[in-house]
């Protein structure tokens, strides 16, 4: 079922989208390659989350054009669909199912036969040491564990690219850096992995970034590059200075 | 295709699991409509016993006095008086201290011996269209039972007995205003319209809307997962309405009941309509309920003839009510469960009832997957 992957897995061409007079995200050009930790920076409303909902086809674009492993997003969206997995800043399982509930039908809407969904499942359920609750309700397990858990059901169906919007919002350190640490094996076994964050930190870990302004893309590359670009010592102070101009404007 | 299906019965088993998990709100959805009809049955219909009866009887007789007997044997009827003749009943009716007359003709004894038909008036105050419906009915019904017995009695052969009927303050009274009808609208419409509402609006709100949107399934399917569950709660509701008011209130089904039903399964997915139609509207769970309360409830309780008559409505207001399906639904369920009507006598409205659905679907749809996109 598996495609062979195609070494660029993002190409994003003038991507636009405007709502009404204003413009989200501005002719934003970019390209991941198969395999890559790609990190998408930038202030609350920057257009970070618009970008991406163009990318999985929740969106479509104004004007401009984007390919998602090797698939044009707006002509052959539902071919898009069956090669990425996505977990979104708002947590998305549904908590009144079980964790065994929530497995079958992820797998069942990806298309999973039923051997393969409990093959995956159990395996998934014994990697995040989920064994035990596996039929306890989703809303009854921690935070961070539901986190996990919605990240590798997002892998369920071994998708081509993987997106995660805002993936560590409200956990704490230490669950962050084991999320990290899910990702790097992810794009381990060469799923690309496309990551908003406003976590400066965060931006350390991934081998490209973009930092977005104002729906433009003002700065990218991998975090050496890009500080070195600013004479930055940090991605903080890189960040600071391109925000403010607009803060005194 | 098959892993189409799978995707699609995955989805609806997930669906029946939210409300089959959520139980207080299931136990309301299933007691809701038993509680109203006993509601509506016992509670909002009151007046229909305790009748407050003068009979004139110019010349009373054995057959007469068997008549009375009848009335008084009932428990719905009080009679007050029996009186030789209507000089007094019209102050009667305008101080409220009748609410219903029998008028018999002259002789009867005599009539019935000889085989000759009889006519008997029948006044009733009909200031409340149910209750004025609902006693009219009850005092042709004792009427033609003992006019039955009686002439068997004296001849064998029934030659015929006219009831004439006037009601007082409301002739264009409508004739069988029974409210089982207007009650499986009402409960319909609450459990397919809003909770589908609420459950879309749900996923909305929760960010899962978007885990669905992301996946190969189209958003037709999306929506089809999501409302088959409350269309088979919508229908099981029926069931229950039905049920209840044959079993307390002998509410009967005159036509056939596989139509009713068929009828039923349309309005179903009407209401399912209207349901996805608000939650493209509604942001949150909240703004959906409100929205069906007031967008949708008050008209199918209000504009569909249910509690007001169409026909007494102010124009602006009756052109209003042909938009709202449950008018429509309405005349159909009255025909076929108090008048034995059949698609023959009801295709109009049902075509009418078809086409509000389709625009709804349609609307509803395209403003989910635009909403969506």
């Amino acid at each position: 079922m598996r495609t062979p992957n195609a070494p660029v897995a993002i190409d994003a061409r003038e991507l636009t989208r405007r709502f009404g007079t204003f413009t989200a995200v501005n002719a934003i050009t970019f390209s991941v390659q198969r395999g890559e930790v790609f990190g998408f920076l930038g202030a609350n409303g920057a257009g970070k989350t618009t970008a991406m909902r163009m990318l999985i086809g929740l969106l479509a674009p104004t004007s401009g054009s984007a390919t998602v492993a090797g698939l044009d997003v707006e002509r052959d969206s539902e071919g898009v669909r069956r090669r990425i997995g996505y977990m979104s800043q708002r947590f998305s399982l549904y908590d009144d199912l079980t964790v065994q509930e929530n497995i079958r039908l992820f797998g069942g809407l990806y298309g999973l036969d039923d051997h393969t969904i409990r093959e995956r499942g159990d395996a998934l359920i014994e990697r995040i040491g989920l064994h035990h609750a596996r039929r306890n309700l989703v809303r009854r397990l921690p935070l961070g564990w539901r986190q996990q858990l919605a990240f590798s059901v997002a892998l369920l169906h071994e998708p081509q690219v993987l997106f995660l919007d805002e993936p560590t919002g409200g956990v704490d350190p230490i669950t962050r850096r084991q999320f990290w640490e899910l990702i790097y094996d992810t794009a381990n076994t060469g799923t690309t992995v496309l990551v908003t964050t406003h976590y400066l930190d965060e931006a350390e870990y991934c081998d490209r970034l973009t930092i977005m302004v104002d729906g433009a893309i003002a700065a990218a590359g991998s975090p050496g590059a890009v500080k070195s670009e600013f004479g930055a010592s940090s991605l903080d102070e890189v960040f600071l200075r391109l925000t403010r101009p607009q803060v005194t404007a | 295709m098959g892993r189409r299906w799978a995707a699609l019965r995955g989805l609806v088993v997930k669906e029946s699991r939210h409300v089959l998990r959520d139980r207080q709100t299931l136990v309301i959805l299933l007691l809701m409509p038993l509680v109203q009809v006993l509601l509506y049955g016992y509670a909002i219909r009151t007046d229909v016993s305790g009748i407050r009866t003068v009979i004139v009887d110019p010349t009373p007789d054995i057959a007469t006095r068997s008549l009375l007997a009848r009335f008084e044997a009932s428990d719905r009827y009080d009679v007050r008086e029996v009186v030789p003749t209507d000089f007094a009943i019209e102050r009667g009716f305008a101080s409220g201290a009748l609410r219903q007359a029998i008028v018999l003709p002259t002789d009867v004894e005599r009539r019935l011996g000889r085989g000759e038909p009889i006519s008997v008036l029948i006044v009733t105050d009909g200031s409340d269209p149910n209750a004025g419906s609902a006693m009219r009915s009850y005092a042709e019904a004792i009427l033609r039972r003992w006019y039955s017995e009686a002439s068997t009695n004296t001849l064998g052969g029934a030659r015929g007995i006219r009831v004439e009927s006037r009601m007082r303050y409301n002739p264009t009274l409508e004739s069988a205003n029974l409210f089982v009808p207007g009650l499986i609208a009402l409960v319909v419409t609450i459990v397919s319209a809003m909770m589908t509402a609420i459950a879309i609006t749900r996923e909305t709100e929760m960010g899962t809307m978007e885990m669905l949107l992301v996946s190969p399934l189209r958003p037709s399917a999306i929506v089809l997962g999501k409302v088959l569950p409350y269309a088979a709660l919508g229908l099981l509701n029926v069931f229950i309405v039905l049920s209840a008011a044959a079993a307390v209130f002998h509410v009967p089904v005159r036509g056939s009941l596989a139509l009713l039903l068929a009828e039923c399964l349309l309005y179903v997915f009407t209401t399912l309509a209207i349901g996805i139609v608000i939650s493209t509207a509604a942001r949150t769970q909240r703004t959906a309920m409100l929205m069906a309360l007031g967008g949708l409830l008050l008209p199918t309780i209000m504009l569909s003839g249910f509690i007001f008559p169409i026909a007494s409505m102010p124009t602006p207001l009756r052109v209003f009510s042909n938009i709202v399906p449950a008018r429509w639904f309405l005349v159909i369920v009255r025909g076929i469960m108090l008048k034995g009507a059949g698609l023959g006598t009801l295709w109009q409205e049902t075509l009418v009832l078809l086409g509000l659905t389709t625009a709804l679907l349609a609307v509803g749809i395209r403003r989910l997957s635009v909403r969506l996109d």
